[in-house]
């Protein structure tokens, strides 16, 4: 039966990668004019039950009505012109255009022949109607994160979307700028428009939805109207079990400085001054947390640390010691250890197999190697006995290891890093895009390395992260230190106010 | 050199770099799209030999250019075909495309009864315009004189210069190169704009090669190009991507090209340099225009298409 307040309904759909199954029998309700939140853990299917609704990919089964109608999208240009539309996580702008450009790339009304004039100007009258000021001749690659996603949205309101997908839009934001987004979704729902809110994080999914549908496992779980639904049995339905993620316990043992960052300025890719002058010092035994809305220099202030990038000025201090102009491999062999974000860009190398992943830093010397010489037999064993003790599943020998899955992979690195005894422990967001279980395991092993004495300088986008493993805060904006606390005194309110460049009075 | 020596040097490098205008221009369009071609080579060859054939047969030079355009555009709808739809390695489809089309192109010069080989073509492009007007000193005689594919080639950089950024589908075109699941998600179709590009790309090259065979050396042999279409893929990046840049580019190696023989024509001591030497210069030109180009900091300035060489594949996850 047709509803005609039902703008989308999905009916039993599978969709598989490579044999995994990612959407297993989903059923969804989108109403006309109202805000949906679809809820549910990394790797759940909300992204791809998106994606499928946004004509990117399509179903292997099951059946799709739009507006009452079985419909297939077989590309994301039937889901436009159907007045479907998607904020995807990673941006889908082109970053050398401009944003009146970015408005009107592949946009059927326009003729032959564009002006950039009129582009702008459309542009600014949208953005000023829908709380969404953005600079029209403004380059991409010149805009904040923040700045970004409301192009996107732009985009689908220039076109005259009716259904907007925002997946996971508060991810890259500060709390302050979620709000303003939120406005924004409800003024949406208002016209009549519909709006899906993909998110894992409870408060948000209850302030801003009408209701809400909760993925697990790549099916549905449950769903209810937003105002009768208790945070708790949300919570529960999305990850299976109670569950609650470890946190740092009081730490006594916080002891010597072990890193001394003073004063330090390292470029940017593109020849600015990325990081300027920032000084802080991580004692042994301590979790420093960074925060900062990503691109603020967290990127470049870990380089100049670990040493990819030489600082401009300013020095690193690792247990009294210069370390400032050595090169990665003197750091390490002083006990510098690196997660970085990206796993299989820079932390592994996707090619090889999961015991020389594991080797990989240890390998100059003696047992892994003996001159020009490697010794396969010590790769294996103790790659077969962290494997073991670090709980890296799914291993197969003599594959790759960018075959496991994230959390596998995080773990894998993790251990890499830990099994060198470091003392100083640099992370950049080790638990994003992990689910529950993975993020658990992470987590704890952050905690033990600081149990151990080691100085852990955690760098993240993700604040309950942060403020559940550091011992004290700092916030970078636009390369400098905005503020620092004790974690204890630090709540995402206050940090996200620093985040977005409030000052305040200089903490601790 | 006096004055009328380095005209008479300018004027025959706009002639020499006129094949260079049309397959640079192509391949940048091309390029563009995120698609490299290395088969240029290959297409401007078999260009050469089809429109030779079509004004052998017909003694009609416009049919000698369409013909080889639709020979270009073939030949490149196989390297589309491949590494847009098969997404196999560009370079390895592109590589492939130079090595059949150069085998293909003298196959056919020999092939047959009667073979092309040797023969002298039916019609030839002869010089128009020789009016009073070229007596306007040294634009006048820069200027005009020239046959009519010249001026063609100045029409085509406007056309493709004011498409790529003046137009709707100039900019899905540059979206498409620049970062092609961008372009998708704005209801661009992706693989569309690659094949159409390609084959214009294609077209492009195959009438370069065509201006070899019906202009500059009108008697049909094999391999009549040289190496242009290697020089093509060069001059792309002197031009950095940009369609009005390739028109100097390819003159300057229209220059160097001439430099070899006006040098010989000055006496001695120039005539002294071992003729070897100086057809080494254009290839000397493009390595050395290379390494000022792509080295250090300028390389992020030259714009090339951030998705070049890279094939696009929506469910990759």
């Amino acid at each position: 039966m047709a509803d005609s307040t039902l703008a989308v309904e999905f009916r039993n759909i599978d969709k598989a990668f490579y044999g995994v199954k990612a959407n297993d029998n989903v059923d969804f309700q989108l109403r006309k004019g109202e805000v949906h939140a679809l809820l549910g853990e990394n790797g759940a299917g909300k992204s791809t039950l998106c994606s499928i609704l946004a004509g990117l990919y399509r179903p292997d089964a099951g059946e799709f009505l739009f507006e009452g109608q079985p419909t297939v999208f077989k590309t994301p240009k039937d889901a436009l012109a159907a007045g479907v539309g998607m904020v995807y996580q990673h941006f889908r702008l082109v970053s050398n255009l401009t944003v009146a450009e970015n408005l009107a790339l592949g946009h059927p009304k326009l003729g032959v022949n564009i002006s950039q004039a009129e582009l702008e100007e459309d542009a600014r009258q949208l953005g000023e109607e829908y709380g969404l000021p953005v600079d029209p001749a403004a380059r991409i690659w010149q805009l904040s994160v923040g700045e970004q996603q409301r192009v996107e949205i732009l985009k689908l309101l220039y076109r005259q979307a009716k259904i907007l997908i925002l997946d996971e839009p508060t991810a890259v934001l500060t709390p302050q700028e979620a709000q303003q987004l939120f406005k924004t979704m409800r003024q949406l729902a208002a016209e009549g428009r519909s709006v899906i809110f993909v998110s894992h994080k409870l408060h948000e999914v209850k302030q801003v939805s009408d209701r809400v549908t909760v993925l697990r496992d790549g099916t549905t779980v449950g769903g209810a109207d937003t105002a009768d639904a208790e945070p708790r049995d949300l919570a529960r339905m999305m990850v299976g079990r109670d569950l609650e993620l470890p946190t740092r316990d009081a730490n006594p043992d916080i002891g010597e400085a072990t890193l001394i960052v003073d004063d330090l300025r390292v470029a940017g890719d593109r020849g600015l001054e990325a990081v300027q002058g920032v000084s802080f010092e991580v004692h042994s035994g301590e979790v420093l947390g960074i925060s900062g809305v990503s691109g603020n220099g967290q990127r470049e202030l870990a380089y100049g640390i670990v040493g990819l990038r030489t600082p401009t000025s300013g020095t690193v201090t690792l247990d009294g010691e210069d370390v400032t102009a050595m090169n990665v491999a003197d750091k390490i062999d002083r006990g510098v250890a690196y997660v970085p974000q990206s796993r299989l860009g820079m932390g592994l190398a996707p090619g090889l197999t999961t015991e020389d992943n594991l080797g990989l830093k240890a390998y100059r010397k003696p047992p892994y190697s003996n001159g020009p010489m490697l010794a396969a037999s010590v790769f294996k064993e103790k790659g077969a006995e962290w494997i073991d003790r670090y709980d890296i599943r799914g291993v197969r020998p003599g594959l790759p290891i960018r075959l496991l899955s994230g959390g596998n992979l995080q773990k894998a690195l993790l251990a890499r890093e830990v099994e060198l005894n470091p003392k100083v422990l640099i992370a950049r967001s080790p638990t994003r895009g992990l689910d529950v279980g993975a993020t658990e395991a992470v987590r704890n092993l952050v905690l033990a390395e600081r149990a151990k004495g080691t100085a852990v300088l955690l760098i993240s986008e993700d604040l309950d992260e942060l403020l559940a493993l550091s011992d004290r805060v700092l916030v970078l904006y636009e390369g400098k230190v905005a503020g620092r606390m004790p974690a204890d005194e630090a709540t995402p309110e206050r940090l996200g106010l620093l985040m977005a460049g409030h000052k305040e009075e200089a903490g601790t | 050199m006096n004055e009328s020596t380095l005209i008479l040097t300018l004027f025959a490098a706009i002639g020499l770099g006129t094949p260079l205008v049309f397959a640079t221009v192509g391949e940048i369009i091309t390029e563009r799209a995120g698609n490299l071609n290395l088969g240029v080579q290959g297409m401007m060859l078999v260009g050469a030999v089809a429109g030779f054939w079509a004004t052998f047969n017909t003694e009609n030079l416009l049919m000698g250019i369409i013909v080889a355009m639709i020979a270009g555009a073939a030949m490149s709808s196989i390297h589309a075909f491949a590494s847009v739809t098969l997404r196999v390695s560009q370079i390895v489809s592109g590589l492939a495309l130079t090595i059949f089309g150069t085998g293909l192109s003298s196959f056919l010069g020999e092939a047959g009864s009667e073979p092309l080989v040797g023969n002298p073509s039916k019609a030839v492009f002869e010089p128009i315009l020789e009016s009073g007007l070229a007596d306007i000193p040294v634009l006048g005689p820069l200027v005009f004189g020239h046959d009519i594919m010249v001026y063609v080639s100045w029409l085509t950089v406007a056309a493709a210069s004011f498409y790529v950024f003046r137009t709707r589908m100039g900019l899905s075109l540059r979206a498409v190169g620049e970062d092609p699941a961008s372009a998708e998600s704005a209801g661009v179709n992706v693989a569309r704009v690659r094949y159409v590009h390609i084959m214009i790309g294609g077209a492009l090259a195959g009438l370069g090669g065509a201006y070899y065979s019906l202009a500059l050396v009108p008697t049909w042999q094999n391999e009549p190009i040289g190496q242009a279409g290697w020089i093509s893929i060069a001059l792309v990046i002197l031009a950095s991507w940009r369609p009005s840049r390739a028109l100097f580019a390819a003159y300057l190696f229209g220059a160097a090209e001439r430099l070899g023989f006006t040098l010989q024509t000055l006496g001695e001591p120039w005539s002294n340099i071992p003729s070897n030497l100086l057809a080494m210069l254009p290839f000397l030109l493009a390595i050395i225009a290379m390494l000022l180009l792509t080295s250090g900091k300028r390389a992020k300035f030259l714009g090339a298409p951030a998705a070049l060489g890279l094939p696009y594949f929506r469910e990759q996850r």
